[in-house]
């Protein structure tokens, strides 16, 4: 069987897969992360996003083969390591934009993703159109798009003290 | 310490583990040695089926079994029971075909199981299942009502003459008819509720445990009821008795009805794991989901409301075939009954009301509660034909609504279909809402509107529905074999944290959170002390899980009569410790004190002396601080409101988008802002996706074309608006907190506001009603063929 050498969350990993084995496939039944979910089989729910090498994917959608050599990041890396919640994290606690938290995962990955992607702001606008890729069936979204905009601010004025 | 009682928006215990990926949902449980089931389905929506070859299937690598229907009912498996009997207008009981948890002779809905395959990985025993030959003889199939009712149809069931599971009513009709006899107008529509898919994220999964040392099964499951799973499962099905079964339903990824019933996998899953004496995971693709999950609503409605010259209402009749699907889910035959034409007075004191329902067999999938189960068809029949009675009279839809609602001094109030209303304030939630949605200013926004060449219309809905189900003898009354009050047991440990074991169950509600706020409020109990435990038939006591926005109101009131009995004896403990009458100890915010006097004893004094009763007053009483209490209702809970959506209509292309909505709700008494208004904006989402976007096809050969998210159009963000959401409070009179519950009004109350704005929306084209989903190309076809009447007509 062919080898993928990936690094997940920081850690690499080589593991032994078949051809047709998904990255998702790789990083819940390899790997134990099951943080990242599998919530439909045609790329449409988003539960499953990621990011690698920094930019969201949908997990079930790449063959683990595809991640050789890449760096991926799931929901089980974004806290810092002493636990603190990544300001996504602790938005989508603060504003409610949960509630099954089966869709959850894949929300805040794709959040981070779109926020990062807009250090220039984002408007209620595009944030719904940047989560076309995300089901929710529980929140009505409402609340998901007020904890993306709360964590808008919190996420670039970090960046910017950084520099 | 912040305020963490009743009242307060607390943030969820639930969501660290969620937002870090550390949720433990059923697929997320692997057990050693686990085996994997993938279900071999029926392509066919009616079929024979002969010969099932599955030699090649039992050779193929990694697979460790291949079982069929012949299988299990060898082993004497019985077929998956239906929880509640219906009786006929003649007074024989409905049609009750048998439902084999495999088929064995006949499919009957594209994704009927036909045989599975247990094998080392999921991909193995996928592979496998490909390899079965099926011999199907097909069959004519009845994929619609129309179709099903149609004289010399196909029978989907041999013992189902015309397909009919049962032809039910209430009311009088001839008083009905006698009230429509003398009516100044009668006012008629006919309307379809669309069928819907309940598409909660988390596909179902289930895992079948045998432990061969002690013969225990376990079942993990995604379930919003993992006792009333254990009972069906044990005593009907696979015939294990409880104290050899557990059910553990652990974290869910949402339910909304979907995921109450007795699935055909997890006994699959326990019964393969016995047999091959390994753990066996079955987990749904989401294309199976959509072919085996019980679907929701499915009606054709006539309804007719008789009114007198100045608006009043008269009388209500109306006459619904409801489908039921291949076969009879869990709870399917009270949906279009108890839950459905009981509702038909709502808010309005209409004298009289006649209604009855044919319940269809059809070769499409089982169709169940979803969301509101039945309090949506009425709401959305009512709301529609209140409007239709508007336009027809010239009267204003607001003033007609008005003249019409139950007057607050007329509660209690008993309606004409069963329900007795213990609370409720009509004209509070409409004022409200038309204030919040500045309805006064609405025609200058469509006048701005029409100016962009945009059609924009507004809705109103004022509702009414009945949930907290249920009080037992009632329920039993009307056919119901189970009992629905609820359990909690409470446990103050020795130094004074707390765990609640409650038999309702969380699937998004965030019961960790609002439970425990009640113990804070009641007993005083640090909010961070106090642990709530569901889902666990090992653990929890015999309750019956979480739908029909019960869990508080039933599952609460269960919590507080565990607590005063813990508060009982917390003050007989205190007495004793501090030399006074029981009588003069007080109890209040975790201190039990002597009136009167500066001493005092904390929770904690009190549970320690309870556990180590060294001075004890032990000849009167028992040691512990541990309580449990059963709660049956004495009625159901009647939370109402109004909604108004305000839609605008592209004339280029048909879509509608809802550019305002506001739900204004009375759910009675509420524990945590924050989650009710979360319950209400994801219900109005559920709504609007039946208004606008949401519909499950069948062919004419009943082959369901909207099979995938490709094909079913679950609201993105981009499809929705924000959705604001007010509370206005009447108490439940009858229950001991006072709440009514907030699960389903969102997705009741809303459809009719979406389309009574739609209709409003188009009013120049004479459109009279459009049936949902109000699809762009339904909306365009509309603007297409008719011609505005000029607004000085």
């Amino acid at each position: 069987m062919p080898q993928v050498t990936l690094t997940v969350n920081g850690k690499q990993h080589t593991v032994e897969v078949e051809g047709r084995t998904l990255l998702v496939e790789l990083l819940r039944e390899r790997l134990g992360l099951t943080g990242t979910h599998v919530g439909c089989d045609t790329s449409q729910c988003g539960a499953c996003v990621v990011h690698v090498d920094g930019v969201s994917a949908k997990s079930c959608t790449m063959l683990a083969l595809q991640a050789d050599g890449t760096n991926v990041l799931t929901i089980e890396g974004l806290a810092a390591a002493d636990g603190t919640l990544h300001p996504m994290q602790e938005m989508f606690r603060e504003h409610h934009a949960l509630q099954c938290g089966f869709c959850t995962p894949g929300m805040v990955m794709s959040a981070v993703d779109l926020v990062n992607a807009h250090p220039e702001g984002l408007t209620e606008k595009q944030i719904r159109e940047g989560l076309e890729g995300n089901l929710c069936r529980c929140t009505g979204y409402h609340n998901i798009v007020k904890a993306i905009a709360a964590a808008w601010p919190l996420m670039h004025q970090k960046a910017a003290a950084a520099e | 310490m912040p305020f963490e009682g009743i009242g307060a928006a607390v943030r969820r215990k639930e969501d660290a583990r969620f937002l870090s990926g550390r949720g433990n949902y059923t697929d997320d449980i692997n057990r050693p040695g686990q085996l994997y089931a993938f279900v071999r389905r029926s392509d066919r929506p009616h079929a024979r089926i002969g010969r099932i070859d599955t030699a090649t299937a039992a050779q193929a690598p990694g697979v460790v079994a291949v079982f069929t229907g012949a299988d299990m009912l060898a082993d004497n498996v019985g077929g998956l029971p239906c929880g509640w009997q219906i009786h006929c207008k003649d007074g024989s009981p409905m049609k009750e075909p048998p439902h084999p948890v495999i088929a064995v002779d006949k499919v009957r809905h594209v994704g009927d199981p036909i045989a599975v395959v247990v094998a080392e990985t999921k991909q193995a025993a996928k592979d496998a299942a490909e390899l079965i030959d099926i011999d199907y003889q097909e069959l004519p199939a009845v994929a619609s009502m129309r179709d099903a009712i149609a004289p010399g149809a196909p029978m989907v069931h041999d013992d189902a003459p015309g397909n009919i599971c049962y032809d039910w009513h209430i009311g009088d009709k001839a008083v009905v008819d006698a009230a429509f006899a003398k009516a100044a107008k009668v006012v008629k529509l006919e309307l379809t509720n669309n069928r819907l898919i309940p598409n909660a994220m988390e596909p179902r999964a289930a895992v079948g445990d045998f432990d061969p040392n002690s013969g225990d099964f376990t079942l993990y499951t995604t379930s919003q009821n993992p006792h009333v799973i254990r009972l069906l499962m044990g005593a009907f099905v696979l015939h294990i008795p409880e104290n050899k079964l557990r059910v553990v339903a652990p974290d869910v990824g949402g339910g909304f009805g979907s995921k109450i019933y007795h699935y055909a996998e997890e006994a699959i899953v326990t019964w393969a794991a016995g047999k091959v004496r390994r753990p066996v995971k079955w987990t749904a693709e989401r294309t199976e989901s959509f072919m085996s999950d019980a679907h929701g609503r499915d009606h054709d409605t006539v309804a007719e409301m008789a009114l007198d010259a100045d608006g009043s209402f008269l009388g209500l009749r109306v006459s619904t075939l409801a489908n039921m699907g291949g076969y009879l889910s869990t709870f399917a035959p009270c949906i279009p009954t108890y839950l459905y034409a009981t509702l038909l007075a709502g808010v309005y004191k209409t004298p009289v009301i006649y209604c009855e329902v044919k319940a269809m067999f059809t070769n499409t999938v089982p169709v169940d509660a979803y969301r509101g189960a039945g309090r949506p068809e009425a709401t959305f029949l009512l709301e529609r034909l209140v409007d239709a009675c508007a336009r027809e009279t010239g009267m204003d839809r607001v003033a007609i609504r008005r003249k019409n609602f139950i007057p607050t001094e007329a509660f209690p109030y008993q309606t004409p279909v069963a329900l007795q209303y213990d609370s409720g304030d009509y004209q509070a939630t409409l004022d409200a809402c038309l204030k919040a949605a500045d309805y006064a200013g609405f025609e200058a926004r469509r006048g701005a509107a029409a100016a962009k060449g945009k059609l924009r219309g507004i809705g109103i809905s004022t509702y009414l529905e009945a949930c907290g189900i249920a009080p037992s003898a009632v329920v039993g009354s009307l056919g119901a074999r189970a009992g629905l009050y609820e359990v909690a047991n409470i446990k103050v440990h020795p130094t004074g944290s707390v765990t609640v074991y409650t038999g309702t169950h969380s699937h998004g509600q965030g019961h960790e959170t609002t439970l425990a706020q009640l113990v804070t409020d009641q007993m005083g109990v640090p909010f961070d002390q106090v642990d709530v435990v569901h889902g666990d038939t090992g653990r929890i006591p015999f309750g019956m899980g979480t739908y029909g926005s019960r869990s508080l109101a039933v599952g609460g009131s269960a919590m507080v009569k565990a607590m005063d009995k813990i508060i009982a004896k917390g003050k007989k403990i205190a007495a004793h410790l501090m030399e006074a009458s029981v009588e003069d100890i007080e109890f209040k915010d975790g201190q039990f004190s002597v009136a009167g006097t500066d001493k005092s004893k904390t929770l904690t004094d009190i549970s320690l002396a309870a556990y180590v009763p060294h001075n004890y007053p032990i000849e009167e009483l028992e040691p512990g601080l541990d309580e449990t209490a059963f709660y049956d209702p004495k009625n159901f809970t009647f939370p109402g409101g109004c909604h108004v959506a305000e839609v605008e209509i592209d004339k280029d292309t048909g879509v509608a988008e809802v550019v305002n909505f506001v739900a204004v709700d009375d759910v009675g008494r509420v524990i945590n802002p924050m989650i009710v208004e979360g319950q209400v904006q994801g219900g109005v989402a559920q709504g609007i996706g039946q208004a606008l976007l949401e519909n499950a096809v069948y062919d004419e050969s009943g082959q369901l074309l909207s099979g995938s998210f490709m094909d079913y159009s679950v609201p993105r963000a981009n499809d929705l608006p924000m959705i604001t959401v007010g509370t206005e409070v009447t108490m439940c009179t009858h229950n001991p907190l006072g709440v009514k519950g907030c699960g389903e009004v969102g997705a009741i109350g809303s459809p009719p506001a979406v389309i009574n704005a739609v209709i409003d929306a188009l009013k120049d084209y004479g459109v009279r009603h459009i049936d949902m989903p109000a699809t762009p190309q339904k909306l365009w076809s509309i603007i297409q063929s008719g011609t505005p009447r000029m607004a000085a007509e």
